[in-house]
């Protein structure tokens, strides 16, 4: 295990109810390094992503964790029971308690919902839990970022923003990612490594290597993948998280 | 005044105290058809402490942390949904109890007092115990607020953030089980649950933080408390439906009101 490395999987194997959810997984993260894991429904995404976290142990193979490894976590989906009256600032200082208000703030600043801080948790929209959540996972110094689906019920320039984010944040806090997404699309360009799994790992490797490997396509179809296609169509303006109109530095441009 | 108005008011505010934060976590966590089945269950430890003619206030402890680590185990299996088996539990032993009360030939049992609470009979030995347990109790809930609190919201999260969530979550099952073996002398195994989870709904609509709600809730129990014993004191009502009258009439007032919102 080199310094850089924080996981290590080695033939992660294992099932439940009789059925095989991963079969001989092997994957590395890396400081600075961001893995994508795709894959269509039941092909163990969540399973290896609750294997790396702890949450669940594999039968067979080999975890191995940095000493004292630090882990931001974004789960899928995050509900609050509305009975319980708490502030997104206080929802951030539960992750990391002892947290001065100060630094609540300046992670949502990061996340840029900063504005967020005195809300009800329960009174937020999808896409502002999202990034509340990220800042959570931000609020104790990680160093390795786990997101399952962090850009979930995130509307289209939305998500574009949130994987630029999360970019951002990677090579601000020189962070591993590990992130399970659908949008090969739009996380293509700052993935460093994608792992394709179906039980096992059908192929991995640079995002260009990986949607034109013959057993991606043969598990995503070939309309799939040409979704793939560069991303050509683009707004002359963008919207801010309150959904007001950024005009673009260059002025109002039609195109 | 008497001493037994003394004792009852001392317990009965002490209990609605506690019960305030801890019946947060009851409501936070939709734990309320738990709270009682442990109530419910401990009527069989009652019967059994009276056949075998040990301590009754030991035996209902005892049984009360028997019961939640027999829950705790079992809704770790899976076996069942958890309503289902909660359901059966708290029936089956509530029969069991009223079966093993009525073969044994005690005829000085009075059942009421532990179906409905007997608030006005504690003895000075009974409030030793109330005060040892809520002293502890309150010692803990204010050691590990953060820890429940942080594990109510999300338990992946604060497993992941590094909180030993399994042993703290069966800790304050046994918070919740150890306040409900010595609230049921106040209130009774049928109206316990109310107990923990009326002033906590009423304070609610009150708070916008945690802390909030649980002194919230804590002084509307104490109002209850109150309100019931002095009902009970000058009209000779029973004492345990009274408190919990009044805690229904707070929650009532405080829903009545429009919402404000900020």
């Amino acid at each position: 295990m080199s310094h850089e490395t924080l996981v290590e999987a080695r033939d992660v194997s294992l099932s439940l109810g009789g059925r095989k959810i991963l079969d001989r997984v092997n994957l590395t993260l890396s400081k600075g390094k961001l893995l994508t894991l795709i894959g269509p429904n039941g092909a163990g995404k969540t399973t290896l992503v609750r294997i790396v976290l702890g949450l669940m142990q594999g039968e067979s193979g080999k975890l191995v964790r940095k000493p004292g490894l630090r882990i931001g976590y974004m789960p899928q989906k995050v509900f609050v029971e509305p009975t319980l009256p708490l502030t997104v600032e206080r929802f951030i200082q539960l992750g990391a308690r002892g947290l001065k208000v100060v630094a609540a703030n300046k992670v949502l600043d990061e996340v840029k919902v900063g504005h967020l801080l005195r809300q009800q948790v329960s009174a937020l929209s999808g896409g502002e839990m999202q990034r509340v959540l990220l800042a959570r996972a931000l609020s104790h110094s990680p160093d390795l970022l786990v997101l399952d689906e962090p850009a979930q019920g995130v509307d289209i320039n939305g998500q574009t923003e949130l994987y630029e984010l999360i970019n951002t944040i990677r090579e601000r806090h020189h962070c591993g990612v590990m992130m399970v997404s659908h949008d090969l699309h739009l996380v293509m360009a700052a993935t460093d490594e994608v792992i394709c799994l179906n039980q096992h790992i059908c192929c991995h490797g640079k995002p260009e290597h990986v949607s034109n490997d013959p057993a991606y396509l043969a598990l995503f179809g070939k309309r799939q993948a040409a979704t793939l296609a560069v991303y050509t169509h683009h707004h002359n303006h963008d919207h801010d998280i309150a959904g007001d109109v950024i005009k673009p530095k260059d002025g109002h441009r039609h195109v | 005044m008497y001493d037994f108005i003394i004792y009852a008011v001392i317990a009965g505010l002490l209990i609605a105290a506690l019960a305030g934060p801890l019946g947060c976590f009851v409501v936070w966590r939709r734990m309320s058809y738990f709270g009682d089945t442990l109530a419910h269950s401990s009527l069989l430890g009652v019967a059994l402490a009276i056949v075998a003619s040990i301590n009754l206030q030991l035996a209902i402890i005892i049984s009360c942390a028997v019961f939640a680590a027999i829950l705790l185990l079992l809704e770790k299996r899976q076996m069942l949904a958890t309503d289902t088996l909660l359901g059966i539990i708290a029936h089956s032993t509530l029969a069991f109890g009223l079966l093993i009360l009525s073969l044994s030939d005690m005829v000085q049992v009075n059942l009421m007092a532990f179906l409905f609470g007997d608030l006005l009979t504690i003895t000075q030995q009974d409030l030793i115990w109330i005060v040892a347990t809520c002293v502890v109790l309150a010692g803990l809930l204010y050691h590990f607020w953060g820890e429940f609190l942080a594990l109510t919201v999300h338990k992946e999260l604060a497993i992941v953030e590094g909180l030993p969530v399994e042993r703290l979550y069966a800790l304050l099952v046994l918070m919740i089980a150890m306040l409900i073996a010595v609230a049921m002398k106040i209130v009774g195994v049928l109206l316990i649950t109310s107990l923990l989870i009326i002033p906590a709904a009423a304070a609610r609509r009150l708070a916008s933080t945690p802390e909030q709600m649980a002194l919230g809730a804590a002084i509307i129990g104490c109002l209850a408390v109150a309100g019931g014993v002095t009902l009970s004191f000058y009209l000779d009502t029973p004492a345990g439906p009274s408190i919990v009258a009044c805690a229904c009439v707070c929650f009532l007032l405080i829903y009545a009101r429009p919402v404000t919102r900020v």
